[in-house]
């Protein structure tokens, strides 16, 4: 732990010297927040929780891009081959990821919230606490998926291929952007094999229905169990030479930690909860119902 | 008797059909700089990685200070430290950063300001590491090295693609640390930097060591033969060069023959007579006496960068 602690603080340092990660990691999500607020706004006020919630769902599932990223063109400059001379195993170098990616986090969130608060006068702040467990469980979830795609591609090109794929089906199918209940039913089934939408749903349950984290189960086992695998997978899959390349089989392996959200995901097709609940915090900032066509049965 | 500090033993290892290493067999013993001089792709970089415990060799033995660099894990890290080949720092790093991040993983640490001050780095200790020149980054990785006190070096090319200026001070450097009786295994594919460094050498070729000795016993198994660089105007055979009278072996070379003579003013004169025999003419002649890259000739038929 020592060792990653050190590895933590160092790559804090690095990261606030650089100013295309602080970009993409403040300036980007207050764009989109803007942004949104322009489409939405004749709705008032109400919708703001709503579009925080989507705002920090997507910021946490970002965090997939840096983690990856940053880690592939370590191993690509040779710099993580430096390391592995010292006394440092992966696990650390992979917890300092999560563990800088984390801090990085907070004051992210915490600016939005701000903003919102300020530039937007959100009125309602919903389950505080319940926010920073979906931030702090969502970033180690979603920081460890971003660790099984730096360990199953052999390049930035490749990364930056898989991640923007991946990024796409988050955005556009999980409710961040376009609400659940607004997507056409096949799209909304598909959705619950998304881990994002589970971020999702989860930000929006806390935020603006003001449930508390134990009432979103399926959202928290998906969530911690694909932590788990992710990062016991990530250990595995770990490479420190650029030279080294991923073997089809480990490419199999990393697939694997879909696993947990196929299984909840097939659970809510069968129940059914999670649609209902993301209509239910639709109407309630929209003040206007669901599209018939789109309801869940 | 005392055994070698690193024992290699009929290492082997492969990178799919290329055979990079082929049974390579050397010891070196406490407190000596050996060192491995080869040509690009003799397999001088795959033998210190698996000594380093960064890559897994195919079959061999290889035992560092007792322990086994694929299996001892952070123990052996700790005792050991090295300067890697090909290797970076985050770009944003800043000099006493990387020291201090690096000096946290180890047990026993070197006082980083004595280390600043004999590497020559402290007035670039707040410096990002992409401001640093090739050398300066170059003596920060040497610093790097040497931050645990290690027991055993290892250098893959420390001063290859650096201008002669800096490799000088590299050198400065490393004769420091032989007289400090520092165990280093140093690879090199500069002769000069071979002869002028290191107590012992093996010279290797194509995953294979084919001969290793002190400097000197190597280039004593020239033969104790001066060394010829002969240009004719006109092609001749090699074969008839080297039965002149003196000449214990001649090859072509670059355009020209290298002759190695026992008796060099014999073979001059035998030399003469045969060009004014043929009506041939000499375009050139060097006299030197042999380096270590005539025993790799001699060993190999090639040059050391060819």
């Amino acid at each position: 732990m020592r060792v990653a602690l050190a590895l933590t603080a160092a790559r804090l340092r690095l990261v606030v010297r650089n100013r295309t990660f602080l970009f993409f990691t403040l300036a980007m999500p207050m764009a989109y927040m803007f942004f949104g607020w322009m489409i939405i706004q004749r709705s008032g006020r109400e919708v703001i929780p709503y579009l925080l919630a989507s705002v920090a769902a997507l910021t946490v599932a970002g965090t997939l891009w840096g983690i990856s990223l940053q880690l592939v063109m370590f191993r690509e400059q040779g710099i993580l081959r430096r390391f592995r001379m010292a006394p440092v195993g992966a696990a650390p170098m992979l917890l300092s990821s999560i563990f800088s990616n984390y801090v990085m986090l907070l004051p992210t969130i915490l600016i939005q919230y701000a903003f919102a608060r300020w530039v937007f006068h959100m009125s309602v702040f919903g389950n505080l606490w319940g926010v920073l467990f979906l931030v702090t469980l969502g970033s180690i979830t979603f920081a460890s998926m971003g660790l099984i795609i730096a360990s199953v591609t052999n390049s930035m090109q490749e990364t930056q291929v898989i991640c923007q794929i991946v990024w796409m089906l988050f955005m556009f199918l999980s409710g961040a952007t376009i609400p659940l209940p607004f997507l056409p039913k096949f799209i909304q089934v598909g959705a619950l094999f998304l881990p994002a939408t589970y971020l999702v749903t989860g930000f929006q349950r806390v935020m603006i229905g003001n449930q508390s984290v134990f009432t979103l189960g399926p959202n928290i086992v998906s969530l911690v169990s694909s932590a788990v695998l992710a990062f016991l997978l990530s250990q595995q899959l770990f490479r420190w030479d650029p030279e080294e390349k991923v073997t089809r089989r480990a490419k199999l392996w990393a697939v694997s930690i879909l696993i947990p959200f196929l299984l909840v995901g097939l659970w809510e097709v069968h129940s059914g909860k999670l649609r209902t609940d993301a209509g239910v915090d639709y109407r309630t900032v929209m003040q206007r119902p669901v599209p018939v066509e789109n309801k869940p049965q | 008797m005392r055994e070698s500090i690193i024992q290699v033993e009929n290492l082997k290892k492969n990178y799919g059909a290329v055979e990079a290493l082929r049974g390579v067999s050397f010891n070196v013993e406490e407190g000596e700089v050996f060192g491995f001089l080869g040509p690009n792709g003799a397999g001088k970089t795959t033998t210190v990685e698996i000594l380093e415990g960064l890559r897994q060799p195919d079959s061999g033995r290889v035992s560092v200070c007792g322990m086994d660099p694929q299996r001892a894990g952070d123990a052996y890290k700790q005792i050991i430290g090295g300067v890697l080949q090909s290797t970076s720092l985050p770009e944003k790093i800043k000099v006493h950063e990387a020291l201090e991040l690096f000096s946290s993983f180890y047990h026993r640490r070197r006082s980083l300001p004595d280390l600043l001050k004999r590497f020559g780095l402290e007035e670039k200790r707040n410096a990002f590491y992409s401001q640093l020149s090739g050398g300066q980054k170059q003596r920060l990785a040497l610093a790097m090295a040497l931050l645990n006190e290690p027991r055993v070096l290892f250098f893959d090319e420390p001063t290859a693609g650096l201008d002669p200026q800096v490799r000088r001070e590299i050198y400065e450097i490393m004769q420091e640390l032989r007289t400090e009786k520092k165990t280093i295994l140093l690879t090199t594919h500069y002769i000069e930097e071979a002869e002028r460094l290191c107590d012992r050498v093996a010279i290797v070729d194509a995953g294979k060591v084919i001969a290793t000795g002190t400097p000197r016993e190597l280039k004593q198994k020239s033969a104790g033969t001066t060394r010829m660089e002969v240009k004719l105007a006109k092609p001749e055979q090699a074969d008839v060069l080297g039965k002149l009278e003196g000449a214990t072996d001649c090859r072509p070379f670059d355009g020209y023959f290298v002759v190695h003579s026992s008796a060099v003013p014999k073979t001059i004169v035998a030399l003469v007579k045969h060009l004014e025999a043929t009506g041939n003419e000499l375009a050139g002649l060097e006299i030197a006496t042999p380096s270590l890259e005539d025993v790799f000739i001699e060993l190999t038929g090639r040059r050391l960068r060819d």
